[in-house]
């Protein structure tokens, strides 16, 4: 039902609709799907089974991400079963005829790297893919969420979803944010604060200065994470940032239809006097870079902070998951966040490898060294932010420096292709999972932002940029 | 899929919260192309362990699991619900699911019971206490029983999920019934917006 004052969200929804009807989930139309190697296979096999095609195969673009590896990619990739898993890719986007970018391609990269940078995702849209960090592209005020195989499957044959309407959660951050306080930081401190199901069942719209005073590289880190808190969907209303971000992008909107498009657009953002399912109000001017200390997101402290003592938990659960998450990490209750040292240094992934960030931590890097016995790698996220990246001269500073640079993919994210944490190996990583054995069998990870990850790599313990000697 | 209405047997009490699906089905285990075979990577990180709750003989057998709060959170991995079906579970119970999660569960006809936290403590300290305690989830109904240990809650459920459960409907089949009305709305889409092949 349409309603009057109709949020961000609302009127996505509302655009979208194929068909609603009583004791049903909406039908919703989908403008993008994106997919990868990992989620597809079994729903391209199931079409297969059912005798189905592709209805929009121009709506659908695929790209290998997940599994590729980030050094040698001239070379036949060593793990046979990556290998076939990347090959059945690129055979069923052949035989669907979907749009692939491969390993090596141009414009291959992580998916939601390369769908905000080609400018295929744009405001307004519903954008799918089998992977929960779509969430990613509601940075640029589209509804996008992950979805899982089946739902791949069904998106390949219909271009539909049916979807029960999501409740609606606003969290506003007002303020400035202090100096070498990110969106990454920002996420944190949200989960921190809401915990890892608070968003259960509801989209997020990021609102408030502290927000919309972020680059749009910030704000797809910020929607990025909305799935650690929970949350399915993270949205940011379009704005002139969002339009200067997308202008001239291979897929944006040209000439008259950019001016039709813009006139969409501005209509996007939520009516004053709309009201949210839920609030969730944070104060920026107070905020400090967020380390995670256990094996969810929600186990985050800030950096001048300490392990906490399971037993400050008032939840009996929360006591439990604390004691748990310190014996799997190997700390001790009570050790300040920056005492801890660590092995590696991963800045990579969905959340944090674009240009910006690599920017951000190159700032770092210059003029220092990773400290001995520490391995620091980084990833970009895609091809256009590697060739952007050493078009400034970033590579050259991060090898100076003693960083690793690699080829895109998702590399030590989650530990598919041969970057892996050994067990009991401590790393402080950008990406936005700090679970058990995500990067590598008894890994401990450590979530932080790209410079408290360069700062890391040189002192070899969690520390701040501000404390790296020049 | 396979109709469901009723699952009915004995349970594992999995007594931990915030279970996301990267400790269900391992990355290693994704790398397959296949939809089968995946029960062996079930909790792979765990299973190392000899008293981990799935070890444990008197366990064997379930076709029931009940976990903590925030169970199935993170990856959309729809492997985490091939491997749990695989295993030989029917269901799965927790005060709160991933978003994604439940709703691959239903895709696949393994019935995800979210009940009340009380009703969920109740049920994890009674299997403990009790491995042959029969439990009884009633998907017509929503209703989760055991009654040898005094327990009865309901859950939550959509009256389409429901039905598309109980009779083993295909999603892709019922929306493919609505093809005209998909072919409308493509015909009012803004022709600004962007294509793959553009
Ligand atoms: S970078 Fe990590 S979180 Fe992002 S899509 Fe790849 S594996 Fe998933």
């Amino acid at each position: 039902m349409a309603k009057s004052k109709m949020t961000l969200v609302d009127k996505v929804w509302e655009s979208h609709l194929v068909r609603s009807a009583e004791g049903e989930p909406d039908l919703l139309f989908i403008d993008l799907h994106l997919v990868h190697e990992v989620t597809s296979p079994q729903a391209f096999e199931g079409l297969r089974m059912a005798g189905r095609g592709v209805r929009r195969p121009d709506l659908t673009v695929a790209t290998a991400d997940h599994n590729v590896p980030t050094v040698d990619v001239d070379k036949p990739i060593a793990d046979p079963v990556s290998k076939k898993q990347l090959e059945v890719l690129a055979a069923n986007c052949e035989e669907f005829g979907i749009v692939c970018y491969p390993m090596g391609h141009a414009n291959q990269g992580i998916v939601h790297v390369i769908g905000p940078e080609l400018g295929l995702s744009q405001p307004g849209m519903t954008i799918v893919c089998g992977d929960s960090h779509t969430s990613t592209h509601g940075a640029l005020g589209a509804l996008a969420f992950g979805i899982g195989t089946s739902e791949v499957e069904h998106v390949l044959a219909t271009q539909t979803l049916p979807q029960i309407r999501p409740a609606t959660m606003a969290v506003t951050v007002d303020g400035e944010l202090p100096p070498g306080v990110t969106a990454k930081d920002v996420a944190l401190a949200i989960i921190g604060r809401i915990g890892t199901g608070g968003g259960m069942g509801h989209v997020v719209e990021y609102r408030g200065t502290a927000i919309t005073s972020l680059s749009m590289e910030g704000r797809m880190t910020l929607c990025n994470m909305s799935i650690e808190g929970g949350a399915r969907a993270g949205m940011v209303a379009p704005d002139d940032a969002t339009f200067a971000y997308l202008e001239g992008r291979p897929h944006a909107p040209k000439g008259k239809a950019w001016e039709q498009a813009l006139d969409e657009w501005r209509a996007l953002p939520t009516d004053e006097g709309a009201t949210f399912d839920k609030e969730v109000v944070l104060e920026a001017a107070g905020l400090l870079p967020h380390v995670t200390w256990g094996t969810n997101p929600g186990q985050v402290v800030a950096i001048d902070g300490s392990v906490p003592d399971p037993d400050s938990f008032a939840e009996p659960a929360e006591r439990e998951a604390a004691a748990r998450a310190l014996a799997y990490m190997g700390l001790t209750a009570g050790t300040a966040i920056r005492d801890i040292q660590v092995d590696t240094v991963f800045i990579g992934s969905c959340t944090n490898s674009r240009i910006e960030d690599l920017r951000a931590a190159a700032a770092v890097a210059e003029g220092n060294h990773v400290v001995a016995g520490v391995r620091a790698l980084v990833v970009p996220g895609s091809h256009r932010v590697k060739a952007q990246a050493e078009s400034e001269g970033l590579d050259e500073v991060f090898r100076a420096a003693g960083f690793e640079w690699r080829e895109p993919g998702c590399s030590m994210c989650l530990a598919m292709n041969p970057d892996k944490l050994t067990p009991g190996e401590r790393c402080a990583s950008t990406s936005n999972r700090n679970f058990e054995g995500r990067q590598g069998r008894g890994g401990r990870t450590h979530l932080v932002s790209p410079a408290v990850a360069a700062a890391t790599a040189v002192l070899g313990r969690f520390g701040l940029p501000t404390e790296v000697a020049r | 899929m396979r109709p469901v209405t009723v699952v009915s047997g004995t349970a594992v009490p999995l007594d931990r919260s915030d279970v996301d699906t990267d400790q269900i089905i391992p990355s290693d285990w994704l790398k397959r192309v296949e939809r089968t075979g995946f029960g062996a990577g079930l909790f792979a990180e765990w299973r190392d362990d000899r008293s981990f709750v799935l070890n444990r003989e008197e366990y064997a057998g379930a076709s029931i699991l009940v976990a903590g709060p925030n169970f199935g959170t993170g990856s959309s991995r729809e492997h985490a619900v091939w491997a749990l079906l695989d295993y030989g579970f029917e269901a799965v119970v927790s005060p709160r699911f991933g978003d994604i999660f439940a709703n691959n569960c239903t895709k696949q006809g393994l019935v995800p019971v979210r009940v009340d936290p009380e009703v969920g403590r109740a049920l994890l300290d009674a299997l403990a206490a009790d491995p042959s305690l029969e439990v009884t989830i009633d998907v017509e109904r929503g209703t989760i029983e055991a009654p040898a240990a005094g327990i009865a809650g309901t859950f939550p459920l959509d009256e389409f999920t429901r039905t598309r459960l109980v009779h083993g409907w295909d999603d892709i089949g019922l929306t493919l019934r609505h093809e005209d009305s998909i072919t409308a709305y493509e015909a009012t889409r803004p022709a600004w917006r962007p294509s793959a092949s553009a």
